[in-house]
Formats: C-alpha cells, structure tokens, sequence
C-alpha cells in the first residue's frame, strides 16, 4: 500500500518534471504569410522555402536559448483580402510573436493595420517604399526599395551622360511603383523621360510601344516588370533593331529572365541584389559569407539556386532570430530588438534600424549587373 | 525614322498578333457550328500546345519537329477526352449550361497544368533563326512568317476540308440543323467530338507557333482564349474568311491603339470593339445573313 503511494507520488514528480522541461522547451511561435501561389508566386514559394529551411537549421541546432522556433505559414494567394484574414488568425488563434512576409506590398499595406493595432511586430518581403515610408513602429521589410535601384541605373545614366530616357513599365503594382519612382528621381539626374509608356504584364507583343521610342530621341531605355513581359520587351526590342542601351529592373534579376530572353538578353544592364553575383564578389565584402551559405544551402534542399526572393525570407527570420537572441521573446521586445540591430549583413543588403529607418538598407544593396554570354558580369 | 515606318511596323505586329488571334477563333468557330456552345476552354488548348511543346522539347529532348507534332496530338487527344468527360455526358443540358461547363472545365485544365509543370514561363527556340527581316521600313522576325505560312495554310485546309469532303459536309450539315443532320444518318456525336479534336489540334498549333516569340505558362489561355472569341465574334461565328479578318482587324486595332494613343487601352480596345460588335451587328462584320455560317 505505501509502496504503491510512493510509486504514484514518483510518478507524479516526474509527470511534473516532464510537464515542466517541456513548459520550458516552448516553442517560439512565428507565423510567415507568403503567397505560395497565385500571380506573385514567383515570389512566395521561394520566400517559404527559404523560411522554412532556415528555421529547420535553427532548431537543429539547438533552437534559440533552448527553444526551438514554431514556424506556421500561410498561403496567401496574393489576395490583400486573405492576407488580412489570415494575419488575423496568425495572431488570435496562433498567438504568434511576430510575423514574416506578406510577399507584395499590396498584401503588406492591407496587413499592416492589423498587426500595428494588435502591436504585433510585421517584416514584410515586399518592395513598395510606402511600407515604411512613413515610418510604422511595428512594421519592417526587408526587399530593397525601388527608389535604391532607380537611383543605381540613373547614376549610371549620368556617368554615359544620357539624359534622354524612355520609360517603359509593367500596368501592374510592381511597374507603376517603379514608374513613380523614375519620374519622381529623373529631374534630380537631369534626366528627360521622352516616352512613358507602358505595357501589361499578360501581353505578348510590345512592338507598338517600342515603335513608339524607335521613332522618340530617347538615348536609353528604362523597362520596368517582372517575367515574363521584359523578356518580351528584349526580344522585341532586338527584332526592331533598336540599337539604344536597355536597361532593366531588379524584377528580372533570375536566370529565368536570361533563359526567356535568350540570345536577346545579351547588353541588357539591371541593377540587382548581390545573390545573383555571389561568386563574383571580393572576400572582403560583409554579405559575401551569408550569401555563399545561403546559395548553397539552398541549392542542397531544393535543387535550384537561392534567388534574392528568398533572400528577402532568410534576411526576415534571421533578423528576428538575432531579435530573439538578445532575449526577446515578447512582440513589444522584438520589435524593440529589431530597431536596435546594425551592420546585420544579410542577403539583401547590409541592415541597419534605427527608429526612423525600418527599411535599413543603403544604394549598396543593389549593384549594376550586365548580361554577357548568358551570365552575369558586374558593371563599374 | 518617319511616321511611315512606324505605321508600317504597326501595321506588320498588328497582323501578326492578329493571325494568332483568328487561329484561336477558328477553333471557337468550329466547335460553336457543330455544337452550338462556345467553348471558352478553348484558350487552355493553346495553352496545352505551347506546354506540351516545351514539355517535349525541353524536358524530353526530342528533336524540335517530332516535339510539336506530338505536341500538337497530344492537345489534341487532350481534346477528345475534354469532350468525352466534360460535354458528352451532359448532352441533354442547355447550350448555357455547357457553356459553363467549359469555363469550369478551363479552369480545371489550367490548375492541372500548374501541378504538372509547374508556374513557371516558358519559352521555345524559333523555327528559323532570330535575324529580323526588313520589310517596308518595319523589321519582322522568321518566326512571323511562320504565323503567317501556318494561318493561310491552315484556313485553305480547313476551307478544302469542310467543302469537299464527307465528314466536313457531315459537320456543316449539323451546323444547319443537328436535328436533320441526325436523320439522315449523321453521326452528330462523332461530329461533336471531330470538332473538338479539330478545333482543340488547331489551337495547340497556333499555341505552339507562338511560344518561341511570346512565351507559354500555364495561365496563357485566358487571354489568348479571350482574344480568339472576339475575333470569332467579330467574323459572325464562320468557319471560314470572317474568322480570319476579324482576327487581323484586332490585331491591327490593338497594335495601332498602343502605339497612336496608349498602350494602357490595349485590352480595352479589344473589349470596346467585341461589345460594340455585340450591340449593332450580333451577326459579325462579315456575315449576310443568318444562314451563312461556314
């Protein structure tokens, strides 16, 4: 009889214990809203790929403080309407710490409400500069703005002493943001934008449009979207025998673009993150190490090599690992932590926050890349 | 460079494009005579084309002519079973009813090629080269004239098929009466499913001519399906000439409206001109009278 009580009290004790280690091995709670698919999944599937293995490879080695990372991702579709929603359960069902992503910033500026109001801290790994411009203490990103690339190809503009642009840019999000930013910058190159036209990101033919230039004093062509419409844009653009430098936008930055493009691609002169340029890179550059990794690891698990899409993903929870690390585990210690980080080399850029600066990055994130005999070649 | 030449570069993309466009048409036009439904999954046929293209060429290697013929097979085997699966079964339900099914059934093969292969955009080799031909101050590529060779030969075909042979008299007597046509000892289900082999083997080709210049995905249908129904439309539903100019006059239309005023109404203009069509001459530009629908 006593035995048995003193077998039930150990046992109990160890229920206990049990419940208490695994009370202290709570996992961190993370939650990612990417567009897997639908229209922007170029983005998203790489976003959650490299989510998701970048959080495998923290827990396996040893979590944070113990702790492993929870990692509840969301497909999105590139819907804002959904992204809302499920932002929402993220937060109320989930009871996440923080959230990674949406992967547009339509999504993003959709999301950010809720989580500024739910004080949920938001690393968005879309491009749109109105996402933190102004400033939102709860919202961060990490794709580079289009003003840093705009600023790369009209800096190089100046320096071939070209003033006379034509532009031409996708009718979607991504198109028109750049679009606003060309104008916006142009004056301050002394850049004329003799032709702005623009194209849909469905259509087949441009040759109208270019036409158009053809026929305009335009010593340089701006295009401006992602695949498959530049690819379009080049080949045209070769069939007409326009003989003026095309340059492009960071959207196209993926062998992708090359493959489509084809022989076309060759001259073609975009300014793009520094994953695609790894190995081209000196030893003494901060990302270099990262990036290697990162390609690599990619490589392994998918197949495929890392593009900057994903990066955006790895430079998201990676940001908010070192948050966590510096023993952040709340969203309003995060989101202090986040603010405080400096010099994070990561796959986008060098990240530095400030209370005014949530985007982080400088025109160094982008460099001017030309494309020779189907590869990369940096420019300058 | 003088307004001319950019005119004539206008004029020359827009028929091009517009050669696609009555390609697809045709197979609106065939199927929607021999049926009477309009078969809006037509565009994922061209979608198939271009998909089974690449899958063959690119994934399995096989020599570019030996690819697209399959190709072209393939999609159009793919056709027969959309008929057998998706419309024969139903034959009792109302044009309407069908016309939906075929919507359903678009989407269906869109999101069964996106598991297939994949989300990404494809592109094929051109037939003949990249070097651009010049041609009255306007620059074409080979691959054009492939468009161009391909569409005229195609509708010669066509026209030869439905006037002098059994089957093709067969299906033109469904187009007048299916009814009739079943009396006098027409199989009109084989019909049926003739036209869309025929129909679903013609827009894979045209698929397939232009992927190597607009490149393929699995999301291409819907526009390119879009764009044939207005030319159909804009021929009166006829197998034949109509079909064909309709789809030049929009080809030229869009590429004239991109260029002369904003590219941003491209689509527009399609659109604009279908509706307009639908208001004051439902029975096509081209078409007399109700009866001459092939």
């Amino acid at each position: 009889m006593k035995n048995r009580l003193i077998r039930m009290a150990t046992l109990l004790l160890a229920l206990v214990f049990a419940a208490g280690a695994a009370f202290a091995a709570e996992p961190i709670r993370i939650g990612a809203l990417f567009s897997v698919t639908g229209p922007p999944s170029f983005l998203g599937e790489p976003e959650r790929n490299t989510a998701q293995m970048v959080v495998d490879e923290i827990n396996k080695a040893g979590g944070i403080k113990g702790r492993p990372i929870e990692l509840i991702v969301y497909d999105t579709t590139g819907d804002p309407t959904k992204a809302v929603q499920l932002a929402t359960k993220l937060i109320k069902d989930d009871k996440v710490v923080a959230i990674v992503g949406p992967s547009t910033t339509g999504e993003t500026m959709a999301v950010k409400p809720v989580t500024e109001k739910e004080q949920i801290p938001l690393i968005s790994c879309a491009a749109g500069s109105k996402i933190t411009d102004p400033v939102n203490p709860w919202t961060f990103k990490t794709a580079q703005n289009d003003t840093l690339a705009v600023a790369r190809i009209f800096e190089s503009l100046q320096k071939r002493k070209l003033d006379k642009v034509a532009i031409l840019t996708a009718s979607d999000g991504f198109g028109a943001s750049g679009r606003e930013q060309l104008k916006n910058q142009a004056a301050k190159y002394g850049i004329t934008l003799t032709v702005d036209d623009t194209f849909g990101p469905k259509d087949t033919d441009m040759t109208a449009q270019l036409t158009k230039i053809r026929g305009s004093e335009a010593q340089a062509i701006i295009c401006w979207g992602t695949n498959p419409g530049p690819a379009v844009v080049a080949k045209n653009v070769r069939q007409l025998g326009i003989k003026l430098p095309l340059f492009m936008s960071h959207g196209v930055s993926s062998k992708k673009f090359i493959e489509l493009a084809g022989e076309a691609a060759e001259g073609i002169i975009l300014p793009s993150g520094h994953v695609i340029v790894a190995d081209l890179l000196p030893a003494t550059n901060p990302q270099k190490k990262a990036l290697m990794t990162y390609v690599q690891e990619y490589k392994k698990r998918f197949g495929v090599e890392g593009d900057h899409f994903g990066g955006h993903a790895w430079d998201a929870v990676m940001l908010l690992k070192t948050a966590l690390e510096q023993g952040a585990d709340t969203p309003a210690a995060i989101r202090d932590q986040l603010e405080k980080i400096s010099g994070f080399a990561g796959i986008g850029g060098v990240f530095s926050f400030s209370a005014t600066d949530h985007a982080g990055l400088t025109k160094d994130a982008f460099v001017l890349v030309e494309i020779k005999n189907k590869d990369w070649v940096l420019v300058e | 460079m003088d307004f001319s030449h950019q005119l004539s570069q206008y004029l020359l993309s827009g028929l091009a494009t517009g050669a696609i466009y009555a390609l697809i048409g045709l197979g609106f036009a065939i199927i929607y005579n021999s049926t009477g439904i309009i078969n809006f999954a037509q565009g994922e046929f061209v979608m198939l084309g271009g998909m089974f293209g690449v899958y063959f060429y690119e994934i399995l290697k096989f020599p570019l002519a030996a690819a697209l013929l399959l190709a072209v097979l393939c999609a159009a085997a793919s056709g027969v079973i959309f008929e057998r699966l998706a419309i024969r079964p139903l034959r009792r339900a109302t044009p309407l009813g069908l016309v939906i099914i075929t919507i359903g059934g678009s989407i269906l093969v869109r999101g069964i090629a996106m598991l297939v292969w994949g989300k990404d955009t494809h592109a094929l080799p051109t037939f003949s080269g990249d070097t651009p031909i010049a041609l009255a101050g306007a620059t074409l590529l080979p691959q054009h004239l492939w468009i161009f060779a391909l569409t005229v030969l195609l509708i010669a075909v066509n026209k030869l098929f439905f006037q002098f042979t059994i089957t093709g008299k067969a299906l033109r007597a469904c187009a007048v009466n299916r009814r009739a046509a079943g009396l006098v000892g027409i199989d009109v289900r084989r019909m049926t499913m003739f036209s869309f082999l025929l129909a679903s083997g013609m827009g894979a080709l045209a698929g397939i001519i232009v992927a190597p210049l607009t490149m393929t995905s699995y999301d291409v249908g819907i526009m390119l399906g879009l764009k044939g129904f207005c030319a159909a439309i804009i021929g009166g539903m006829s197998n034949g000439i109509g079909t064909v100019l309709g789809g030049l006059l929009l080809g030229v239309l869009e590429s004239l409206g991109a260029g002369l005023i904003s590219s941003g109404y491209k689509d527009a203009i399609t659109f604009i001109i279908l509706l307009l069509i639908l208001f004051l001459r439902p029975q096509g530009l081209f078409s007399r009278g109700d009866s001459e629908r092939v």
